[in-house]
């Protein structure tokens, strides 16, 4: 958005301002979101699982309260050019971040199983997956708060090593449970919880590709980056 | 004419301003064969030069719409389309205006073959303060010579053209000036299009208008530009949205910037476009 003049309308400059506090606030909570349902899975910690259970209707709810104030600006401003784009990209992302609750609570909800579920292999890999993938999501908020598209572009192009952790982990959750079935309910629940940072990774690239859009108003290319190649993975038990 | 001429604007970027999955791509291609050119366009009051170097096109049978703050050689530039100009000494304007191969601001083109092609609607609807059907008939006689059964259709025609005539045809004989506001603005619409013109100025047509007599002008906007090409210079911005194919963006007697409607109003390339749309300057 240009930012460099004001509205002739001040309180329009102070709505806009109103709608990017409303999705800073609830990208913060979406982060802290996945970050602490991580830790609860590597700690084995379900009380702070609980935490996230308990948290997440208040991201359900900034998510129904921005659609609603952007509507009423649709209505009552009629806005054009960088500040149309502003506000449907605000009811796009806070699209996306709902999605990201949803995933960072069902973590939870596995990590509250596993916890009660002997360990299986390392989830290393969960920790640095949960890490690049926060980082993903703080910078394609700070993109929208600073209206750097460039910025926003970068995170587009940087999910790849967040596939690449999730395919080795999928490889490895594989592997386990062929060498013991014991292992499948855990490495089952592992698996949707690797999935789920998988899908939070690709989120925060939609989200930056909205604040591409709502800065520069052009699109970036329909084809991003990828490298998640799980799908094409089959493990075949020795001797087969 | 000269239709082969295609509008440099409209294959630059045919409105590809998109969101996402959600294209806003113009699904009705535009129409570039240009039914006027505006080119190196200058137009001065007395020293004072109103328009600077205007270049572009009016596509045929499409609406473009012009836009910008007061004094940006808007309205100016529509007064030279139809050289209304020429009525005070002081103004004149270079550069063309090609219609049909012929610069319609030479002096050596007669106006008032200038005029039946290029009719004008303005922001008060101006009637004449005679019947409902004189209105439209007096135009017509100027023009043309028809008996009273071809002026009959004639009337009709334009009246029904511009959606007026039911409301008018059991009072053709009653003064003008009885109409509503809405319904005096498009009997004078009736009576420009009556003379069977092919390029339809507005200016403001809509500003001392009811919003619901203003959809209704937009609407008979819409239906005419089947048969005529239109300009509209207008002060709301939404309703060049609503009506217009392709906006005009005008700053002190330059056009800054020309664009399909859709990514003018989404996401403009200059800057001083983008500060005006959106409510920073103006």
């Amino acid at each position: 958005m240009a930012q460099e003049s004001d509205h002739i309308v001040r309180s329009f400059d102070e709505d806009l301002k109103k709608l990017r506090d409303m999705i800073v606030r609830m990208g913060g909570l979406a982060e802290q979101q996945v970050a602490d349902s991580t830790t609860a899975l590597i700690r084995r910690d379900s009380e702070l699982a609980q935490e996230v259970l308990s948290r997440d209707t208040q991201i359900d709810q900034l998510e129904r309260e921005i659609e609603a104030y952007c509507v009423r600006l649709l209505a009552l401003r009629q806005p054009m050019g960088a500040d149309l784009r502003f506000i449907i990209a605000a009811i796009k992302i806070s699209h996306d971040l709902e999605r990201i609750g949803d995933y960072a609570r069902n973590g939870a909800k596995r990590s509250i199983v596993l916890a009660s579920l002997p360990l299986t292999g390392s989830l290393n890999g969960f920790g640095r997956m949960a890490r690049l993938v926060q980082e993903n999501l703080t910078a394609a908020i700070d993109a929208l708060v600073q209206d750097d598209a460039e910025a926003a572009k970068r995170v587009w192009g940087a999910d790849e090593p967040i596939d690449d952790i999730y395919t080795g982990i999928f490889r490895e959750l594989l592997t386990h449970m062929m060498e013991d079935p014991r292992n499948i309910t855990a490495a089952t629940h592992l698996l949707f919880v690797a999935k789920n940072l998988e899908r939070i990774g690709d989120h925060a690239t939609n989200i930056a590709e909205t604040v591409h859009y709502a800065v520069r108003g052009d699109q970036l290319p329909d084809e991003r980056p990828k490298s998640d190649s799980s799908a094409y993975t089959a493990l075949r038990p020795k001797g087969e | 004419m000269s239709t082969t001429e295609t509008n440099p604007a409209l294959q630059r970027d045919s409105g590809n301003a998109s969101f996402g999955g959600m294209q806003a791509r113009s699904e009705v291609s535009i129409n570039t064969t240009a039914r006027v050119s505006i080119r190196n366009l200058d137009f001065f009051y007395g020293d004072n030069k109103a328009l600077k170097g205007v270049n572009f096109d009016l596509p045929e049978k499409q609406v473009t719409g012009m836009i910008g703050p007061s004094g940006c050689g808007k309205s100016t530039l529509l007064r030279v389309l139809n050289r209304m100009y020429s009525l005070y000494p002081n103004q004149r304007a270079t550069g063309e205006v090609l219609m049909d191969g012929k610069n319609m601001i030479d002096p050596a083109v007669d106006v008032n073959e200038l005029r039946a092609k290029v009719g004008m609607v303005f922001q008060k609807p101006t009637p004449f303060p005679m019947s409902i059907y004189d209105n439209i008939a007096f135009g017509v006689k100027l023009h043309e010579k028809l008996n009273k059964s071809q002026m009959d259709e004639r009337v009709e025609w334009a009246l029904t053209r511009a959606a007026i005539w039911e409301e008018s045809k059991d009072r053709l004989d009653r003064s003008a000036l009885g109409l509503s506001g809405g319904q005096q603005q498009r009997l004078c619409i009736a009576r420009t299009i009556a003379v069977r013109p092919e390029v339809i100025l507005f200016d403001e047509p809509t500003s001392a208008l009811d919003p619901i007599s203003t959809l209704k002008i937009e609407e008979l906007i819409d239906e005419l530009k089947r048969d005529f090409t239109i300009a509209i210079v207008t002060h709301n911005m939404q309703q060049a949205a609503r009506c217009a194919d392709q906006v005009a963006f005008f700053y002190l007697g330059e056009m800054v910037e020309i664009a399909p409607a859709a990514q003018m109003f989404t996401a403009p390339k200059q800057k001083r476009t983008q500060e005006y749309i959106t409510g920073r300057f103006g």
